[in-house]
């Protein structure tokens, strides 16, 4: 067994277990895990070079030949997200450690932390359907105990529309993989990518991939659905609201591009269109709705719909280029997103408010935290030298090759409200003077310390990376869109032998034991 | 058989629709209670109600006979049940932990985290800031 695709799982999944069994020790559990992050982001590293290297790794745990057994696929698209998962684990954990101070809510952030992160890899490198369903109960789970700890009036509010939608979300997808397995008999993703070409109803696999966009939907929080997030991100804790931001929503989106290149594949014309209008009223609703707060943090959750609807944009269009600018936009975006959740925090931690009427003077007092500020802010509304420039560039350029013009102008629109809003949060929050009025209890006011700035300052540069050198991201991004367009790849990296049927007496492995 | 259980499924998902429709999030958690179940009957029949024999393979044959159930929607349900059971004590405890704090079950008046912002509190808000 291929042991590099396992221990993103297993790792942090252990390490969750392990904070839970100190929970007596606070400071056992930081240093646990931090040190299980930095190793996660190492085993991360591996995963990516060996698929840039070798080509997607695919293998069955306990032996089972695909599709029977449980099969795990690290194909460009799920080591890069792999990866970006590491990344956001360590810089939340980092800043987690800076920023939770209560003993309470270290006991229960930390090991959580790790759970959630595991069930993420899990979702991204699961190869069949009922798997990643599972992984998607444990992150919804993981997720839950991370919104209410502390809990507090405004996370229970939150934590009860967050978890009411989801459920409906993953009852759908359940409902879902029922009526796949009935049309085909099987629920191995590249297995299906096959079985389904032959099934003769094409009508009823066309009304089961509606009800997988809605169910995805709703955990990629794309209009109408996604009422959930706005009402729930800005209630838990800074770090938590980051790494909420970064991965949460972008595994919605990850099922999303995995199924409807690899399954729900024969009437294009249908499904995609369905996602090109959702990707088209998610960019516009998001923004607007960004653009009628006041609130740091509830003006960023707006922005995640918005920008959710861009990568459902490069799913839709479902050529190359577009697919190329989808994933490009889902890596650029975490970085970013996660980040101005971050600055909102330190934000907060020196002025003591969250409200853009009630913040201020952070351009005088600190002005190297207004430039941390500047870089991921303007990246999201995509001016050139950041990350964000090539990722709007990429999916409105095969926008308009695919001739889909008002979609581009949507698209352009709201990347001029985007900009608006960005303006709005940096002319009021940063750049003015401290209004007088500000009610500033001493209390919330904590000093920033030099550890919690870390996590920003790397994924800043991370962002100028991007932006200045694009050439490496571009490759891989190119990488996975030409595989997410030739899924025979997947199907033969998972099957193997061109994905022909292997005889069920062949596939029982001999030590199985049954007698 | 098959259209019985398909007819049990449209009518508990329409119940659990309607009880999650309701403004009362103890009605709501007992929609999703059905709705989950809903969903477990749905995979169930969607193997498709073969046979009624064990799914066991004879000593010495390589396949199991003729007749025998199909056992892979079985062991989904089972693991589909035991994951929506939790979920649902944990959904209980998060309604019952809302409720005491919030002092309501009607998920319209939860306004904590989104309190209202109408052009009148926002009236209200600027007379409160002037005088």
């Amino acid at each position: 067994m291929n042991a590099l695709l396992m221990s993103p799982v297993i790792l942090p999944l252990a390490t969750g277990v392990l904070g839970l069994a100190l929970r007596p020790y606070r400071r056992g559990q930081q240093v646990v895990s931090l040190l299980a992050a930095a190793a996660h982001l190492a085993v991360a590293g591996a995963l990516l070079s060996a698929v840039w290297r070798d080509g997607i790794q695919a293998d069955q745990m306990g032996g089972w030949p695909a599709p029977y057994g449980i099969t795990l696929v690290a194909d460009h698209l799920s080591a890069a997200m792999v990866m970006i998962t590491a990344i956001m684990l360590l810089a939340t954990v980092i800043y987690a450690c800076c920023d939770v101070v209560e003993d309470s809510l270290v006991k229960d952030i930390h090991p959580h932390l790790q759970v959630l992160a595991g069930a993420v890899c899990g979702a991204f490198l699961a190869g069949d359907l009922f798997n990643l369903y599972v992984w998607f109960e444990v992150m919804l789970v993981a997720s839950l105990a991370l919104l209410i700890a502390g809990a507090r009036k405004e996370q229970l509010d939150g934590a009860v529309k967050y978890a009411a939608l989801s459920l409906v979300a993953t009852t759908l997808f359940l409902a879902g993989i029922g009526l796949l397995y009935g049309l085909t008999g099987t629920l191995n993703m590249a297995d299906l990518h096959v079985r389904v070409q032959d099934v003769e109803n094409t009508g009823l696999v066309t009304a089961v991939a509606v009800v997988f966009i809605v169910a995805f939907g709703i955990k990629a929080a794309v209009f109408p659905l996604f009422f959930w997030l706005p009402a729930s991100y800005h209630t838990p804790k800074v770090a938590v609201s980051a790494i909420f931001a970064g991965l949460l929503t972008k595994v919605g989106v990850y099922a999303l591009i995995r199924l409807f290149t690899l399954v729900f594949t024969l009437d294009v014309g249908y499904t995609h269109t369905i996602l090109l209008w959702i990707a088209a009223l998610t960019m516009l609703t998001g923004v607007l709705g960004a653009a009628s707060h006041n609130d740091l943090r509830r003006i960023l959750s707006f922005h995640i719909v918005s920008q959710i609807g861009y990568m459902i944009l490069g799913l839709a269009l479902y050529t190359p280029l577009a697919l190329l600018g989808a994933v490009f936009y889902v890596v650029h975006h975490i970085i970013v997103k996660a980040n101005l959740f971050f600055i909102a925090g330190a934000l907060r931690r020196l002025v003591g408010a969250d409200d853009l009427r009630h913040l201020g003077g952070v351009y005088r007092e600190r002005p190297l935290l207004a430039l941390l500020f500047f870089v991921p802010a303007f990246s999201l509304a995509g001016f050139p030298p950041l990350s964000g420039f090539w990722a709007k560039l990429f999916v409105i350029k095969a926008s308009l090759q695919a001739g889909q013009h008002l979609v581009a102008g949507v698209a352009l629109f709201v990347g001029l409200l985007t900009m608006y809003s960005m303006t709005k949060i940096w002319v009021n929050g940063v750049w003015k003077a401290r209004p007088e009025s500000t009610p500033v209890p001493d209390e919330v006011r904590r000093p920033l310390r030099a550890a919690l700035l870390g996590p920003i300052v790397a994924l800043a540069c991370l962002t100028l990376t991007i932006g200045l050198v694009v050439e490496p991201f571009y490759a891989l991004a190119e990488r996975a869109g030409h595989e997410l367009t030739n899924p025979d790849v997947y199907v033969e990296a998972v099957l193997g032998r061109g994905g022909e049927d292997v005889p069920v007496a062949e596939a029982l492995p001999a030590q199985a034991g049954l007698q | 058989m098959d259209t019985i259980i398909a007819l049990l499924v449209g009518v508990l998902m329409g119940a659990s629709v309607y009880l999650m429709l309701r403004r009362n999030l103890v009605r709501f958690v007992l929609g999703v209670a059905l709705i989950s179940h809903a969903a477990n009957l749905l995979l169930f029949i969607s193997g498709g109600l073969v046979g009624a024999d064990p799914p066991l393979i004879q000593v010495g044959a390589d396949l199991p006979g003729e007749g025998v159930s199909n056992a892979l929607p079985q062991a989904l349900i089972l693991t589909a049940i035991v994951i929506s059971f939790s979920v649902f004590a944990f959904l209980m405890a998060l309604a019952f932990r809302a409720y005491e704090s919030l002092e309501t079950v009607d998920p319209d008046a939860m306004r904590a985290a989104e309190p209202p912002r109408g052009w009148k509190s926002q009236a209200a808000e600027r007379t409160a800031g002037t005088a």
